[in-house]
């Protein structure tokens, strides 16, 4: 029981960030239709940023946390504005091939960058855990829960709470309406991918302190917040929260019960068995996000 | 009739080039690009013609392989703690059999589930099967010895006649793939390939027809996976060692890219594609650039041709010459 | 024994809406029979209904005594009954010539497996089919465009384009929706006298129009259907004369001009 209890607190803890990968992905997938290859690319760069930062120039690690994410935003807006504003929203399959390309050329520039060794970043917190009755917990990852959540908690005002939260809620229900009624598309699309890449970074920010940072961390972090969007239903920011801590759940029952090898098997094996009995996603409602 | 003369030239000058290429290095770069070749052409008739967006193609490359490879070794795996199954060795052409057969049941699996995942779902359910493949793969060790790879691999044979030369390899591949491209010609040009592009274009349209959806599905699914089987197979035996990498998605990339910027949904798209990014490294090596910087290369062309050349290469050139003529 | 195509009883429901109420109605066999009402009154959704796209709430739809309730499209396709669409639907990317082919499916007998061990049969099949394709386009006056694209023909010649597709699949109930409109009265004219030659092949015609002109010129019978229900069921004149119908169409202060 103590074991479970064990599990069910790790999962609380990773739930959180894998919210931020999976509400990210759920935006950009679902207002701009875009199949995002480069979310991971974000994650990592999250948490290369806070390498750099930190163990680099030695800043503040809260300050690194902060500037982190603002440079996600940042990258994620000239990704969008270089290259997919071009596109003209043209199909699917397009804007994915662009995406890939973009995927390699960004992986492959961490590598050459960072080297492929894994980088530890330092956190300020004290390294004894928090005990609570049977189970414990780093006090690291209690502040990147604390973090992910309030994330979540912002996101959630600005989609339905703010003017530019409205036209993002309204491109979703129907772009061409939206654009009759004054909504520059162009910008919502901007403005989404930054957010949602904002979020990736956050995420990676956050876990690569608790973790490592590598360069291929962000495929399997793609990979998951796909399943995230899956499990979630498309434009659901409440159903890829909600998924984020499924998934960490099932992750962390899998590896405790299972085997630990197949941990990250999880996440695929839930798309796999979601999609095939609800070809649409769990909890999909297509008419508004928020 | 010009178009005969030239592919007839065409295949004559492939047919001589170990006769004058004294390199054997260059002889394997142009075998593994063969082998890539016809994965890539198997991959264009899922994602070209079909137009289902499957990027989990890997996984049946990766599947002939293993399973070419465990028949051709013999392996004994525990069902159940009690029960052993235990599988003898075989020849290589019966176990490459079985590699081609794994292979197209996997196509068959997923083309039953591209018919009711639909669009980009569909890209995160290929991709995902691929990915559990990969992660069984690793983790299988009794089956398939995970990280440390199935090793001492029986070379390609065809009875007592063993390939080992890089020459024999390599008319063997050539052969391989000129026999793929022309099933593909044949299904193409067929009332099967008709009905695939038919629901790629209109599926509603296809459906009041007659068409049958579900069944040119799969049946393009299965051909596919079959055939990128085969090419995974033909990779186990000649290069006699497979490991759990060749699941990674980076592979299933690397075909995209030579089948969308040869020409999706052509016939010479993807030997074009494939004749590129199979022999652009060796070009790049001249250069003495590290491996990331090759990637990044792809994937900026990638980009590129995406925009500027969305049809592809083979089209642009086709478009090219049209205007030409009647200039 | 039914006629050619029974409905009875067809409910179809969408969520709380009653698209389809009750609606029962019979295509006898040779005959054109045109379906005509407001928009929104459920005519495509019929025709969505009876040809598998649609599941109906309730009711049932019999073709030459078979039910067809629970087939697919394609199915219903190789039962006869082939439909056309309301927006214009043909291949774009590809020539005429193949559009009609592709529409040739059910005609023809290859097997994936002779495809691919490339047996004499199939090269002889595709001979016969592009013969039958070329046939079909003389038919419709397409013959000159057969090499272009579809998406790069004229709107006229799209919708004609879009008939022999459907006259491909050997159809013998063809249903189509609002063939002519968008069409100039021209067009609408040699449409008409198509229909026509249509009919004289023996294929039963269910047709959905909005332009009265072409439904009184070309129908045998008319049933009106508004809301969901059908509110008029008789021939050309007594539709035309039927103070429901003017009242549904034009509401209560018109009267539909005479011939």
């Amino acid at each position: 029981m103590d074991q479970f209890l064990q599990h069910c607190l790790n999962a609380l803890m990773l739930g959180g960030t894998y919210a931020l990968l999976g509400i990210g992905l759920t935006l950009i997938f679902g207002i701009m239709r875009v199949v995002n290859f480069t979310h991971g690319e974000l994650y990592a760069f999250g948490a290369y940023m806070m390498y750099m930062l930190v163990m680099l120039t030695g800043a503040n690690f809260f300050v690194a946390l902060a500037l982190a994410i603002a440079l996600g935003v940042a990258l994620g807006a000239v990704l969008e504005f270089v290259l997919l504003r071009r596109l003209h929203s043209a199909d699917i399959d397009t804007t994915m091939l662009v995406m890939i390309g973009a995927w390699i050329a960004l992986q492959n520039a961490e590598q050459l960058l960072w080297s492929g060794v894994a980088k530890s970043i330092d956190n300020p917190f004290p390294s004894a855990p928090l005990v609570i009755g049977v189970v414990s917990v780093a006090w690291n990852r209690v502040f990147v829960f604390v973090t992910a959540i309030f994330l979540v908690g912002v996101t959630y005002v600005l989609i339905n709470h703010t003017k530019l939260g409205k036209a993002m809620r309204a491109t979703f229900q129907d772009r061409d309406t939206a654009a009759l009624m004054g909504v520059r598309i162009g910008n919502i699309h901007t403005a989404t991918f930054a957010l949602g890449s904002g979020l990736a970074a956050a995420a990676g920010a956050l876990l690569g302190p608790v973790f490592v940072a590598y360069p291929s961390m962000g495929d399997l972090a793609a990979a998951k917040a796909f399943a995230i969007v899956i499990l979630g239903g498309l434009g659901s920011i409440g159903g890829a929260t909600l998924g984020g801590f499924i998934l960490a759940l099932a992750e962390e029952l899998g590896a405790g019960y299972v085997s630990s090898g197949y941990r990250d098997a999880m996440g695929f094996l839930l798309i796999i068995v979601i999609l095939l009995f609800k070809p649409t996603g769990l909890f999909a409602r297509k008419e508004r996000i928020g | 009739m010009i178009n005969k003369i030239l592919v007839a030239a065409g295949i004559a000058a492939l047919v001589s080039v170990p006769l004058w290429l004294d390199n054997s290095y260059l002889l394997h770069v142009l075998v593994i690009t063969g082998i890539f070749i016809i994965a890539a052409m198997s991959l264009n008739l899922l994602l070209g013609y079909a137009g289902q967006l499957s990027l989990g193609h890997v996984a049946f490359f990766g599947i002939g392989a293993y399973a070419s490879a465990l028949v051709s070794l013999g392996f004994s795996i525990h069902i159940t703690p009690q029960w052993v199954m235990t599988v003898e060795k075989n020849p290589v052409w019966l176990a490459m059999l079985a590699g081609i057969l794994a292979a197209g049941a996997c196509g068959w699996f997923i083309g039953r589930v591209a018919f009711k995942v639909r669009g980009a779902y569909f890209v995160i359910v290929s991709i995902s099967f691929a990915e559990v493949v990969r992660l069984v793969a690793l983790n299988w060790v009794e089956l398939t010895q995970g990280p440390m790879a199935l090793n001492n691999i029986p070379p390609l044979a065809f009875n007592s006649f063993v390939f080992l030369k890089k020459p024999e390899n390599y008319w063997l591949i050539l052969t391989v793939a000129v026999v793929c491209y022309i099933l593909i010609r044949r299904l193409v040009n067929s009332r099967a390939g008709r009905a695939m592009v038919a629901l790629r274009e209109n599926e509603a349209l296809a459906a009041s027809v007659g068409i049958d959806v579900t069944r040119y599905l799969v049946l393009s699914t299965v051909v596919s996976a079959a055939m990128a089987g085969a090419a995974g197979a033909l990779y186990a035996h000649y290069v006699r060692i497979v490991d759990p990498d060749i699941f990674l998605f980076v592979y299933t990339v690397t075909m995209v890219i030579m089948v969308v910027t040869g020409g999706k949904g052509t016939l010479a798209g993807p030997v074009v594609g494939g004749l590129i990014f199979g022999l652009l490294p060796e070009g790049l090596r001249a250069f003495a650039l590290p491996p990331e910087a090759q990637w990044i290369a792809y994937g900026v062309l990638m980009v590129l041709v995406v925009y500027f050349l969305p049809q592809g290469i083979v089209p642009a050139f086709r478009n090219l010459f049209q205007s030409k003529k009647i200039a | 024994m039914r006629a050619m195509l029974a409905v009875e009883n067809l409910s179809v429901r969408f969520g709380g809406l009653l698209a389809i109420e009750n609606l029962s109605l019979e295509v006898r066999e040779g005959e054109v029979l045109s379906l005509i009402g407001p928009n929104g009154a459920g005519k495509t959704t019929a025709f969505n209904a009876i040809t598998g796209y649609l599941a109906p709430s309730a009711g049932e739809i019999f073709f030459k005594d078979k039910k067809l309730n629970d087939l697919r499209p394609h199915q219903v396709a190789a039962q006869g009954l082939v439909r056309t669409f309301q927006k214009t639907s043909v291949f774009g990317g590809r020539s005429a010539l193949d559009n009609v082919l592709i529409g040739l499916e059910l005609r023809a007998t290859q097997t994936p497996l002779e495809i691919l061990l490339g047996m004499p049969k199939v090269a002889r099949e595709e001979r016969e089919l592009a013969a039958e394709a070329e046939r079909i386009l003389i038919f419709v006056n397409l013959k000159n465009r057969k090499h272009e694209l579809a998406a790069a023909l004229p709107y006229g010649e799209q919708r004609l384009l879009e008939v022999a597709i459907a006259l491909a699949a050997k159809p013998k109930l063809l249903l189509l929706d609002e063939p002519v409109s968008g069409m100039n009265p021209s067009e609408t004219a040699s449409f008409m006298a198509k229909l026509a030659e249509i009919r004289a092949l023996g294929i039963t015609v269910l047709l959905v129009e909005h332009d009265m002109k072409m439904v009184m010129g070309v129908s045998d019978r008319v049933v009106c259907l508004s809301q969901g229900r059908i509110i008029a069921n008789g021939t050309p004149a007594e539709i035309q004369r039927d103070p429901e119908v003017i009242r549904a169409y034009l509401g209560e202060r018109h009267k539909i001009a005479r011939r």
